[in-house]
Order: structure tokens, then sequence, then C-alpha cells
């Protein structure tokens, strides 16, 4: 613990400056795209808890959603603060996926893809059917923007802020946890389950235990979502929603803590420069999924290592060694 | 519910089950040999829906010749499917289900960009008129569905006990390896099971075209039904998605006329949870040694 974490140092002094002089020199619309993206940062990074035990959820933007609703709640019948709906949100997202994870800790793999898909479509359905409390189809309108003590989070600017301190402690919290003794044990059973099971891992637990940080984190997502909208229906969590989150994930890459990163930030651009393009975008963005899932299933992040092995062959000639051998 | 009320709704439970047992055979066939699970498998369906949309809808074909067209032509993308996708990502069940995904978003928008989004296609009925069953009416075109799915199920079993290429195809589903030692070929094995599991999918479209609504997005309220049929079937029995089928067919319907169709959604994904909980290789899953 005591080592520096030098990957970290040099991507807070790159990023932070620029984050926080970016809306300063940026219109309306990109400081409200730049405040979406840092939602989807946080939404796409938390996923990736999920995914490094090998559990990939397709109920994921369900969760967010659980969120949302609980904001929508907790602000429309309860009056709460900003600061307040945003953790409790989480804690409720977190315990609804705690009740789900009873019945898919019994799954694996594929199964389990298909059991979150259905038990997502379950609690989506419920807000389809019960107009009251959830709105019905239509879903719920009038989510107050929140505000802190005289700032009126209406306006993108201090929203911006917030949203930029919330998604820092959240990235730095989930940073933490994938390089912790936890996230280490997540990874050992994505990559040999019996064998962590034999040097007595709780796989069941630790299975749990990631889907339900991932799903804190989405609730997180969810309640800033929330506020930012002021408007939330059941259609916006659909498995469409879910899949360009997976599309995400899979350009990007899920090896590392950066990848999903990186492949929000290419598809960010790529959504974006496609608005003339509207009704062709699920094409454009289908046909990357396969080519990302066929050509190349590592991601861009998988690439960008290829390629610096490449310019820098013999970077740690004994270890390259071994694992030729290994092979 | 009065005595009308409760035939009718057993035929059309009995209806939604044939389709449901259509659709959901081709996805467990296609599961069962080399683990390729199609998430383009409702769009598959509306691709048939659309094949006798333009068949028979605009082109003025006859209806069966029409209803014909969709199994080629949706078994044909069912091989393209397997070659462009399943093939180069045998090894990882979840590649292929995303990758089909992405295909999904791209037929879903080539259809309605081909067609159009906003207005529903009616097909006009071929079959007008009704039976008359025990005082209720059931419409000619719902009742076909019946021996329809019949035929398709028995041509099906047919196939795959007594007929060659249909025994290799049950052996590749059982054990690819010692399939491969037999002599027979997986590469032509997994073709085939995408072709049927298209052309099954094709047909189910074909045959609601004129009872449902055409629409590019069609495909979306089936594909969820045919993985809790699958799931609760046991994943890669056939035999298993018929009975599942059947039963869901059922549990719809009743929800549906006693309560309504939202309702019926969420009982029927809450009998797969219970299935996946109490038995999770599914009803008529065999575990796996």
């Amino acid at each position: 613990m005591k080592r520096l974490d030098w990957t970290l140092i040099v991507v807070a002094i790159c990023v932070l400056p620029a984050a926080v002089a970016a809306p300063f020199f940026v219109g309306y619309y990109t400081s409200e795209v730049l405040i979406l993206f840092m939602i989807n940062l946080i939404l796409v990074c938390s996923y990736r808890i999920l995914t490094t035990t090998g559990d990939w959820s397709l109920s994921h933007v369900v969760m967010m959603g659980v969120g949302a609703y609980a904001t929508a709640m907790l602000t429309k019948h309860l009056g709460l603060s900003i600061l307040l709906t945003v953790p409790l949100s989480a804690c409720i997202a977190a315990l609804v996926g705690l009740l789900m994870v009873i019945p898919l800790i019994r799954t694996r793999g594929f199964g389990f893809f298909i059991a979150s898909f259905a038990l997502g479509e379950f609690v989506r359905l419920v807000w389809v059917k019960f107009r009251e409390p959830f709105g019905g189809p239509r879903g719920m309108i009038g989510i107050p923007s929140g505000e802190l003590g005289s700032i009126d989070f209406f306006d993108p600017l201090p929203y911006y802020f917030f949203v930029l301190t919330v998604a820092l402690i959240c990235l730095f919290v989930m940073y933490r946890l994938d390089r912790s003794r936890i996230g280490k044990t997540f990874k050992a059973i994505y990559t040999d389950e019996g064998l962590a099971e034999s040097i007595g891992i709780d796989v069941p637990h630790y299975r749990a235990l990631a889907f339900v940080t991932g799903t804190f984190f989405a609730g997180v997502a969810g309640s800033l979502l929330a506020h930012r909208l002021g408007a939330i229906d059941p259609k916006a969590f659909d498995v469409n929603t879910m899949v360009y989150l997976i599309i995400w994930i899979v350009v990007g890459g899920a090896a590392t803590f950066w990848g999903p990163i990186i492949g929000l930030v290419v598809m960010t651009f790529a959504f974006e420069w496609s608005r003339p393009l509207l009704e062709w975008r699920p094409l454009l963005f289908g046909g990357i999924l396969i080519f990302f899932l066929v050509a190349l299933p590592g991601g861009l992040e998988g690439l960008l290592s290829t390629i610096r092995d490449r310019l820098v062959p013999k970077r740690r000639p004994a270890e390259a060694a071994a694992k030729e051998a290994g092979e | 519910m009065d005595l009308p009320t409760l035939i009718q709704t057993i035929a059309n439970s009995v209806v939604a089950g044939s389709v449901y047992a259509v659709i959901a055979v081709g996805l467990a066939m296609a599961f069962g040999v080399m683990k390729m699970a199609n998430f383009a498998h409702g769009e598959f369906f509306m691709a048939g829906a659309y094949v006798v949309y333009v068949f028979y809808g605009l082109l003025g074909w006859p209806f069966p010749a029409a209803v014909l067209m969709a199994i080629p032509i949706v078994g044909a993308m069912g091989v393209a499917t397997e070659r462009l996708i399943f093939w180069p990502t045998r090894n990882n069940v979840l590649a292929g289900f995303m990758a089909t995904a992405g295909l999904a978003f791209m037929l879903q928008v080539l259809v309605g960009q081909t067609w159009g989004v906003g207005l529903m296609r009616s097909v006009p009925t071929p079959y007008m008129g009704a039976m008359d069953l025990a005082g209720t009416r059931v419409g000619w075109q719902r009742v076909l569905v019946i021996p329809s799915a019949i035929a398709m199920l028995t041509a099906l079993w047919f196939f795959l006990y007594k007929v060659k290429a249909g025994k290799a195809l049950r052996a590749c589903a059982q054990d690819p390896e010692t399939a491969r030692l037999q002599g027979i070929n997986i590469n032509s094995m997994t073709m085939l099971a995408m072709a049927i599991s298209g052309a099954s999918a094709g047909l189910a479209g074909a045959l609601m075209a004129p009872i449902q609504p055409v629409t590019p997005y069609m495909g979306h309220a089936v594909i969820l039904t045919a993985f809790i049929v699958v799931v609760m079937g046991g994943m890669e029995s056939i035999a298993g998605a018929v009975l599942a089928a059947m039963l869901l067919g059922f549990v719809h319907t009743f929800v549906t006329t006693v309560s309504d169709a939202v309702t019926a959604q969420m009982v029927g994904v809450a009998c797969m949870a219970l299935v996946l909980v109490v038995r999770p290789q599914g009803l008529l899953g065999r575990v796996k040694a």
C-alpha cells in the first residue's frame, strides 16, 4: 500500500485540470454531453466489477433504473436533498441487487446472462404495470434537479462539478477495489473457478459481492441521471440501452480498469458524430459490436497492448520466455 | 370464468403454445449443437413475417406459397449468421450471443428503412371465418397454426430420429468430439442446425403475420418468451422446449385473460426464475457429467 500508484498519479495530473477547465471553454450542449459522459463512466466502470468475476449481467441498466426510480420517489414524496438521494438510491439499488442475486447465483455463464435478462425485465415490467407509484409505461416526470444551499443544479455548470466530484469518488473507490485483495479474488474466480474454490475462496459469496457492489454504483449513476433528466420511463432502461453498455465495454475491452473507459470515450465520439444518421445508428453500432467480437475480442485495449508489445518487444525477456514456454 | 370463455381461452392457449413451440425448438436446436445462442432469433421471426408481407401482401402470391418461401429465406439467414458470427466466435458462447444482439439491431434498422417504421404493415387475412367450437368461435387463421406446428414438429422429429443426417446432428449435440471421431463433419452440422433454427423462426413468423401487427420491432417480445421457454425446457432439450412452450402458452393466455398482458409476462419470468432455482437443468434437461 505504501508504493505509489504511478498510473493513477499520471492520469490524475493529466485529466483533472482538463476536467475542471472543460465546462468553461465549451458550450451549453457540450457540457450536457460531458455530464452524461461522466454518468456513463460510473455505469460502465461499475459494470466491469461484475464482469471481472465472469458474470456478464443483462440487468445492469435496469439496476441503474432502480436508482433513478428510487431518486424520483425520494425527491417527489419525501423531498430529500440531493446529498441524501444519491447515496440512498444507491443503497436501494444494492438492496434490490441483493434480492436478485439469490436466484442468479445458482446459474453460471450463459445461464446467468439469460436469467439476469429475465429478472431485469421483471423489474422493468413492475414499473410498467403499476401506475401508482411508478407512473406506468409513461414513467415519472417532474423530478427536481436538486440544489445545494443556494446553488441550483438546474444550471449545467454547478451540476457538472457535482457530478465530477461524485464520479471521481466512485471511480477512485472502484479503482482501489479493483487493485485490492477483493478485486484480485474476483479475477481469480473468472480465471479458474474450481482452483479458486480449492484454495478456500467462497465463490458464491464473492460473486454476490461483485454483483451487489456493481449494482450500488449503477444506482449512483441512475440517481445522477434522474436528477439531470427530470423525467424517466421504463423504456429508457430496456435491453437496447443494455446493448449500448455492452458495446462500450466490448469496444474498450474488459481486461483492465482502463479498457471500458477507452471504449466509452471512443463510442461517445462515435455517438455524437453519427447524429445526422440517427435512424441508421443501431445498424452502425450493431456492426461495430459484431466487428469487435469477431475480429478484435480483446477490444481497443487489447489492440493497444499488442501494438505496445510489438514496439517494445524485449520489455521483460524472462517473462515473455516463460509465457512462450508455457504455451 | 364461464364455460365459453374457458373453452375460448384453452383454444387460444393451444395456439399460443404451438407458436412458442415452433420458435423455441429452433433456439434449443442451435444451442444444443455447438452452443449457439441466437439473440436475433426474434428478428428471424420478424423476417419470416416480412417475407409473407412482401410475397403475399405486396406481390399477391397465394398465402401458402408465401409461407413456404419464408422457410428457405430465413433458413439461409440462419446459415449466414452461423458462417459470419457463430463460427468465428465458437469458443465463447457469450461473444456469439452479444454479436447476434448487434445483428438484431442491424436487421431492425434494415427492415425499418426498407419498408418503413411508423405504420404497422397489416397483412390481409387469407382465411376468413371462424371455427365453431362448443359455442365459441376461433378464427381459421388461428386454427391453421396448430396443424402447421404439428406438421413442422413431426417433420423435425422424423428428420432427427430417422434420417442419417438428423442422427448425426443429435450425435453432435451429445458429444462433438466423439461425433467427429465417427467421421461427422461438425462444420456442416452447425450450418445445418442454424438452417433449421432459422427456418423454424421464419415459419412461425410467417404463420403469425396475418394475426399480429407486422413491425420491425415485433421480434422483441418474442425473444424473451423464447428464452424463457428454452431455459425452462432445459436449454438443449427439444422435447423440453415443446413441453415448456405448451405450459407457457397456457400460463400466458390464462393470466392475460384474467388480468393483463404485462402481468402475464411477469408470471412467465417468475416461472423461469423458479425453475432455475429449483431445477437449474430445466424440466427435461440432463445434468451434464
